[in-house]
């Protein structure tokens, strides 16, 4: 494999969307086509790597890896496995939705708009397929900057204060990240991943942090720094996830983003967290996650009711979205912290870990799929609504747009995880393997489903059912461009639902090493 | 050699455009531009000549007061190189940035490049005595610049400044002569008196008194307050040199003199710094989230930033003192682009520098260049990955790690609140709210102020995403045959 | 004691010359009369001063010869001679500041009292005996006293005048009834029998009271506190050629003489102070007179707005400076003070030379005529600001060289342990402080916006190159330190230093 994909991949937005946000502002319309014809180059480029992709081997594929700065310890180490595969699958397929509905949002700024996605879609390849610290660090802050630009230039009135909040809360989690793996490099010498993994799975970790940073005469152990490592890496994940109780700037910065907007933060950027648990904080910390499984889990328990809980009383469709997003979240968590690599036995890793695996990672997929056409589908509501979006000012939709009724009620059913459509698989799988590790999780998670059900089921019946009540010059239902906006990921949906295996063999390999613990 | 020229240029630049006389104020500034750039291409010549070799090379050296043992010596290894190079960026940036000053433009120019002469001298002498008398000369042409061309409170601020630097180099001459005496060798030579092992007993006292007196230029809290004021009482070009290099030479005492000499004295009071850096790191960011004028902000943000190199000089092992001189390059380009920024391209035009003033005038939109410039420049300042301000950061907190794990944790408490007010002053000051109000004076960005903008952007980016090329110099200058005597009082390997 | 004539002529053929220039002057003068106008008896006045005083260093440079008479009443060696040239430099400085000074029409008897002074100074540099330096010094004192006054119609000058003269004689009084009791103590006149004696004989109290008021008149003649309270109105009365003279010519003399007669007289009554421990002699005393005179001198010139008086009182801060050095003792500490005061003294003469062309040009030496003269004389400016920042003694000016050694010199006091870091310290606090008003200064100069209202300055150049060559002569120095100090180095080491 000679040709450097992950990086074109990489490279490719990052020169368009250069372009792009230079472009004059006379050339408007043109700005839109040159962006959407590049979100299409780039996600051909990801299925062709799909297609390339070796589904019968669990390593590393398109590795590159060329020396940077070796007096630091960085080294650019870029590779691809099933997990970076859906990740990258994501990150090309969303914005190209987003970029897709933008016409309203972007106006009157349309080079800076499709610019600043392009270039935060950039950042988002180099985040995936990253395994040296220095750069993965490198995009995984960079990409907060286009975020921020979008969320305060595009935002609605409380946009200044939220993308404030969005940023800093980020910058907490990145600080004590970037600590943790300080630490990680002087005790062990290395930025990378892979090394480091290796040397936290045989303990020399824990050594070398014990020998290489000072005690202050306190008389602290090696395990407990690593402890303490541990607890700095993982906070970093935590507000990016999020896991509760550190997603309280989430509700704002989502309802207070342009909707298209949002479909990316919540299609891509939670991903973001959830695949730096799995790639970074999991291989290097086993022992550190095993030790702490029990609060963990209670705190993915946490992310999966107590959201679902609040976003019964949310008025607003966008909160009530947002909150939804951190709940199914709050299943990938789940999944992924009752993976405990060593653990040994092909039992184990057959009746918990693969199943739990598979189901976080289809869930990934499965929810930014999902709650990106759910957003789009508010960004195509309030087109119509001229921003307004107070549940209880609208009712009995159905009668006048039964197509937008009806292709958002579809999304609304794959998100409450109704079987035949994809929301299900994801989420049966990860309760299989949870109930397999700690049965008492899964049976407590089931409470939140319950509540998701409940408030997504209110929503639809606000929305559609009822008297029609519509503020406003009435609402119209979907012209045919919208139609194949919204009808291509429904069907997907459906596609994902009925054939999960389209995706399980990408992934089957990867899981299957990751959960034998290497 | 051509880094002797740089001081030479830039003093033959200063006579000259003296004497070009006050009538003419572009023909002023065009000798000056010569010059500096004339002087930063012989600084990366010389960076060339000096090399990676870990080797100390002699440029110049001939016997000045025979009786006392003083040569004319100047030399450079890989640490001088840097911020030799350092020097040449802001020294023609401040000169683009300075393009429209028309009230006593020769005596402006001529101060600066004298400023810059003893900038220069200062970083290349190997002479304890010479380094003294460089860094005394540059102390004069910084008040004038300050008292004749500033702004708010200007006599103020440049009386305020000079003191403290007067009374910091007071406690270094004190300091110096104890070296001197102490080390019973007759000579000024740095090296030799490095070499020369001073008893521990002077060290102790000795070296408070020199570290801080250098400090006190680099901010060293609670010696800081002179910088706000003086930052903001300066004019842009004053300014962008005042943070951008002359703080630089505070540090660059304190390490040259201070820990190369006495490295014992340093390994004492290490904590004492430490403890000192890391609450202006932190006090410093809090004091900046709070301002009203925008140029406060930014001159917080330098005590802020200063702080980390103190910070990594006193952690005392390699990897922080080396991260300690990359972030004085580092700090010194992107400080010498905030300051141009809110000087030149937002102060000038606005005639305001007060950020709920400027909130209103939809900045964004009327300077679209100052925008992206300066969202790019804050986003390096709050040292995010890609930009200079991160390695440099990353190095300083590995090497705190290793040393006072404490204060590395409120280092990295800093690093957040630098975020914020970052954060805080780009969105008040660029992003507000869009408006009809348009600033008094929109006049395009001009050419000169948008080759500053990008010489020092693109340095700080080429750093950020490749910074092999400025810590090759630096290994190889803390590796050089000068800072033997430290590595080994330090334990070094 | 039979003495040589001829050796005695020979000897002092320098002084000599200057003598019969005086006459001459006074005598040309006399002849021209008042119908001659003031410009051409000035213009011939100075110009034979400084003949006569350039064909002196002609003789001291090339033929003088080198030896002593009288048992130390006229040294002539290599050290002497070249002090003599310096103030003889000096003289002809001030002559040419004079050419076009308007405060008086007796210009020949101007010209021939300076000579005068000028002539008791070079017996001061060149005796090593007790009763010559008294009569020289009051040969000095004298002149300066008349000089000070000269301007008979000016209440300023003439109170400054009569303010120093009793001084002055105070002070000489002290001086002479401590040589006397030196004398009782020891029985010798002479510098190097003196110090046989003080060697063997050991401290009495009577010494050390004799000691105190040697010091206490030597100690007036330059300006340390306590006794420096004639200074302010001295400089600030007098016409100012003649302040340039005092702050010049008298400084150097005066402290040349002090630090050898005790470097030479009294080792052995030295004392000695280090840590917690005072021996009592002469360099406590100076030790403490150095001290009040730096704090007191910087402190009062914070308050100044004449820039004559401001100078004085630097004056005072600096004798601060030197009295520092001398504490050393020995070679070392005259080396660093001549070499200091020989710089300041040029400083000095620029300074008060550029005062004057200012008084010239705008009727004053206030603050108010300063300002903003960067503006209105730009060549002017410049030079004070080199002097200005000389005595600030910021490089690469002659002021920072002669700082740092004489603060070196006080450093290695006490061989290693740092006796007098207390002292060192004091005097680089006091100079911060200094630097507040010398910034101050300067900003009056070059900051300010100059006021309304017409220089009417002085045709043609005399003066302002005589200002220009000493700034010149400052930042050469300044440079190049070594141009003075190895001379002064090779006559200390002919002198037997």
């Amino acid at each position: 494999m000679n040709m450097p994909w992950l990086s074109v991949l990489m490279l490719v937005p990052l020169a368009l969307g250069t372009l792009v946000a230079a472009w004059p502002r006379s050339g408007a319309s043109g700005v839109r086509r040159i962006a959407l014809v590049s979100h299409a180059v780039v996600l051909g480029l990801v299925v062709w790597v799909g297609v390339e992709f070796d589904v019968t081997t669990r390593a590393l594929q398109f590795v590159e890896r060329r020396s940077w700065v070796p007096t630091l310890g960085v080294e650019y180490h870029l590779g691809l496995d099933g997990l970076g595969l859906v990740s990258v699958l994501l990150a090309a397929a969303v914005p190209l939705l987003a970029a897709a509905v933008s016409d309203r949002v972007a106006a009157g700024r349309e080079s800076l708009y499709y610019g600043l996605l392009l270039l935060l879609e950039a950042g988002l390849m180099g985040t995936f397929t990253a395994l040296n610290f220095f750069h993965w660090f490198l995009f995984w802050e960079l990409s907060l900057v286009p975020a921020y630009l979008l969320v305060r230039f595009f935002g609605g009135p409380g946009a200044g204060p939220a993308a404030f909040q969005f940023f800093v809360y980020t910058m907490v989690g990145s600080v004590a990240l970037l600590m943790g793996f300080l630490a990680l490099r002087v005790a062990g010498g290395t930025f990378d991943f892979i090394e480091l993994a290796r040397l936290g799975r045989s303990g020399q970790l824990a050594q070398g942090l014990g020998a290489a940073l000072p005690r202050l005469g306190l008389g602290i152990s090696g395990e407990a720094l690593t402890r303490a490592v541990f607890l700095g890496v993982l906070l970093g994940f935590a507000v990016k996830v999020p896991i509760w109780p550190f997603h309280t700037w989430l509700p704002s910065t989502y309802t207070e983003a342009p909707a298209p907007v949002t479909m990316v933060l919540t299609g891509v950027m939670s991903k973001m967290g959830v695949y730096g648990l799995l790639r970074v904080a999991l291989p290097i910390f086993p022992d550190q996650f095993r030790e702490l499984q029990g609060p963990l889990l209670l705190l993915a328990l946490a992310t999966v009711i107590f959201p679902a809980l609040a976003a019964m009383v949310q008025r607003d469709l966008k909160r009530v979205l947002a909150y939804s997003s951190i709940n199914h979240l709050g299943y990938c968590l789940m999944g992924a912290f009752v993976l405990t690599p060593g653990a040994t036995g092909a039992d184990w890793v057959e009746s918990a870990a693969a199943p739990a695996l598979n189901g976080v990672l289809l869930q990934m997929l499965n929810h930014g799929l999902t709650a990106a056409t759910l957003f789009a589908a508010v960004e195509l509501f309030e087109r119509r609504t001229g921003g307004v979006r107070r549940l209880d000012q609208f009712g009995g939709l159905r009668g006048v747009a039964p197509v937008f009724c009806g292709l958002m009620g579809i999304s609304v059913f794959a998100s409450l995880g109704l079987p035949g459509l994809n929301g299900f698989v994801g989420e049966f799988l990860i309760f299989r393997g949870v109930y397999a590790a700690a049965p008492w999780v899964a049976v407590m998670g089931t409470l939140g489903l319950l509540a998701t059900a409940v408030f997504l089921l209110t929503l639809m019946q606000r929305l559609f059912y009822g008297e029609l009540e519509c503020p406003g010059s009435g609402f119209r239902d979907l012209d045919l461009g919208e139609r194949i906006l919204l009808g291509v990921p429904v069907g997907l949906m459906f596609v994902l639902g009925v054939y999960p295996d389209l995706v399980l063999r990408w992934t089957n390999p990867t899981v299957l090493g990751m959960a034998a613990g290497n | 050699m051509a880094l002797t020229w740089t001081i030479w240029i830039s003093m033959l630049g200063a006579v000259g455009v003296y004497l070009a006389g006050p009538g003419n104020p572009a023909r002023c500034r065009w000798i000056a531009l010569m010059a500096s750039v004339a002087g930063c291409v012989a600084t990366v010549v010389g960076t060339f000549q000096v090399g990676v070799n870990s080797e100390l090379v002699t440029l110049v050296r001939v016997p000045w007061v025979k009786p006392l043992g003083i040569d004319f010596h100047l030399a450079a290894d890989g640490v001088s190189v840097v911020l030799v190079l350092l020097t040449g960026l802001a020294a023609v940036a401040g000169i683009l940035f300075s393009w429209n000053i028309s009230v006593r433009a020769n005596e402006f120019f001529a101060l600066y490049l004298l400023l810059i002469t003893g900038v220069y001298g200062v970083f290349l002498s190997f002479d304890l005595f010479q380094f003294f008398a460089f860094y005394e000369l540059a102390i004069v042409p910084k008040y004038f610049l300050i008292a004749i061309w500033g702004s708010t409170r200007r006599e103020y601020g440049a009386m305020k400044l000079a003191l403290y630097s007067f009374i910091g180099s007071a406690l270094v001459l004190v300091g110096v002569l104890a070296i001197y005496l102490a080390s019973g060798t007759s000579s000024f030579d740095l090296v030799r008196l490095a070499n020369s092992g001073l008893p521990p007993g002077v060290q102790t006292w000795a070296f408070p008194l020199v570290f801080v007196g250098f400090a006190i230029l680099a901010g060293l809290w609670p010696f800081h307050t002179w910088a706000p004021t003086g930052h903001v009482a300066a004019p842009t070009a004053a300014s962008m040199l005042l943070a951008g290099v002359v703080m630089k030479l505070g540090a660059y005492g304190a390490l040259r003199v201070g820990m190369m000499v006495m490295p014992h004295g340093a390994a004492l009071w290490a904590p004492v710094v430490a403890t000192l850096a890391t609450v202006g790191i932190v006090s410093a960011a809090l004091v900046a989230l709070v301002q009203q004028d925008f140029k406060f902000v930014i001159g917080y943000s330098s005590v802020s930033h200063m702080g980390f190199v103190l910070l990594g000089l006193a952690s005392a092992n390699p990897r922080g003192v080396s991260g300690a001189v990359l972030q004085m390059f580092s700090h010194g380009v992107i400080a010498g682009l905030l300051f141009g920024v809110v000087g030149r391209m937002v102060y000038d035009r606005t005639h305001t520098r007060e950020l709920t003033l400027l909130e209103g005038l939809g900045l964004a939109r009327a300077l679209p260049f100052a925008a992206v410039t300066f969202t790019l420049a804050a986003v390096a300042s709050m040292g995010l990955p890609g930009f200079s301000g991160f390695v440099a950061e990353m190095q300083v907190l590995t090497g705190a790690w290793q040393a006072f794990p404490v204060a590395a944790l409120a280092a990295g408490v800093g690093v957040v609140l630098a975020v914020a007010f970052t954060l805080r002053v780009l969105q008040k000051a660029f992003l507000g709210p869009p408006t009809t109000v348009t600033p008094e004076d929109a006049t395009p960005i001009t050419l000169p102020e948008k080759c500053g903008a990008l010489l020092l952007l693109g340095t700080s980016l080429v750093v950020g995403l490749y910074p092999k090329i400025l810590l090759d110099w630096i290994d190889g200058g803390l590796g050089s045959p000068a800072f033997a005597t430290m590595r080994k009082a330090f334990g070094w390997p | 004691m039979a003495m040589n004539y001829f050796e005695l002529a020979r000897l002092t053929l320098a002084e000599a010359i200057v003598v019969v220039t005086a006459l001459v002057v006074l005598g040309v003068d006399l002849k021209m009369g008042s119908a001659t106008a003031l410009a051409t008896r000035r213009g011939w006045a100075c110009g034979l001063g400084v003949l006569g005083c350039v064909a002196t260093v002609a003789w001291l440079w090339v033929g003088a010869p080198a030896g002593s008479i009288g048992g130390g009443m006229q040294v002539s060696d290599a050290l002497t001679r070249w002090v003599k040239m310096v103030l003889l430099g000096l003289t002809v400085g001030t002559l040419l500041l004079s050419g076009r000074s308007a405060f008086s029409v007796h210009i020949g008897e101007y010209v021939a009292v300076l000579l005068l002074g000028l002539v008791g100074m070079m017996l001061i540099a060149g005796t090593e005996n007790v009763l010559v330096l008294f009569l020289a010094l009051e040969l000095a004192s004298v002149s300066l006293y008349i000089l000070v006054g000269f301007n008979k119609r000016d209440p300023q000058g003439t109170e400054a005048a009569v303010k120093y003269f009793l001084f002055g004689g105070m002070a000489g009084a002290f001086l002479l009834f401590g040589l006397s009791l030196i004398y009782g103590a020891t029985g010798a006149i002479e510098f190097r029998a003196i110090a046989l004696k003080l060697s063997t004989a050991g401290v009495s109290p009577l010494l050390l009271v004799g000691l105190v008021m040697v010091l206490v008149g030597l100690g007036f003649k330059v300006a340390a506190v306590p006794f420096h309270f004639w200074a302010p109105d001295a400089y600030q009365g007098a016409p100012t050629p003649v302040a340039s003279f005092i702050a010049a010519g008298s400084k150097v003399a005066a402290f040349f003489i002090l630090g050898k007669l005790t470097v030479v007289a009294f080792p052995a009554v030295s004392g000695h102070w280090s840590w917690g421990s005072v021996a009592p002699g002469w360099t406590p005393l100076l030790a403490m007179l150095a001290a009040a005179s730096m704090v007191i001198g910087n402190l009062a010139a914070l308050s100044q707005r004449n820039v004559k008086r401001l100078l004085a009182y630097s004056a005072v801060a600096h004798a601060g400076y030197v009295l520092m050095a001398l504490v050393e003792g020995k070679t070392l500490g005259l080396f660093a003070v001549t070499f200091y005061v020989v710089t300041y003294a040029i400083t000095a003469l620029g300074a008060f030379g550029v005062v004057s062309l200012v008084e010239a040009a705008t009727g004053g030496a206030d603050w108010e005529h300063f300002r903003g003269l960067s503006q209105r004389a730009p060549g002017l400016a410049l030079c004070f600001g080199v002097f200005v920042l000389s005595l600030a003694g910021i490089p690469p000016l002659a002021g920072f060289f002669g700082k740092f050694y004489l603060f070196l010199v006080a450093m290695s006091v006490g061989g290693g342990d740092f006796g007098l870091l207390w002292l060192v310290g004091l005097g680089a606090a006091t100079t911060c402080v200094s630097f507040f008003y010398y910034l101050r200064l300067l900003k009056v100069v070059f900051v300010e916006a100059p006021e309304g209202g017409k220089d009417v300055w002085p045709k043609g150049g005399l003066e302002f190159a005589t200002v220009v060559v000493a700034a010149v002569g400052v930042v050469g120095i300044g440079c190049m330190p070594g141009f003075v100090l190895g001379p002064l180095q090779n006559a200390l080491a002919a002198a037997g230093f």
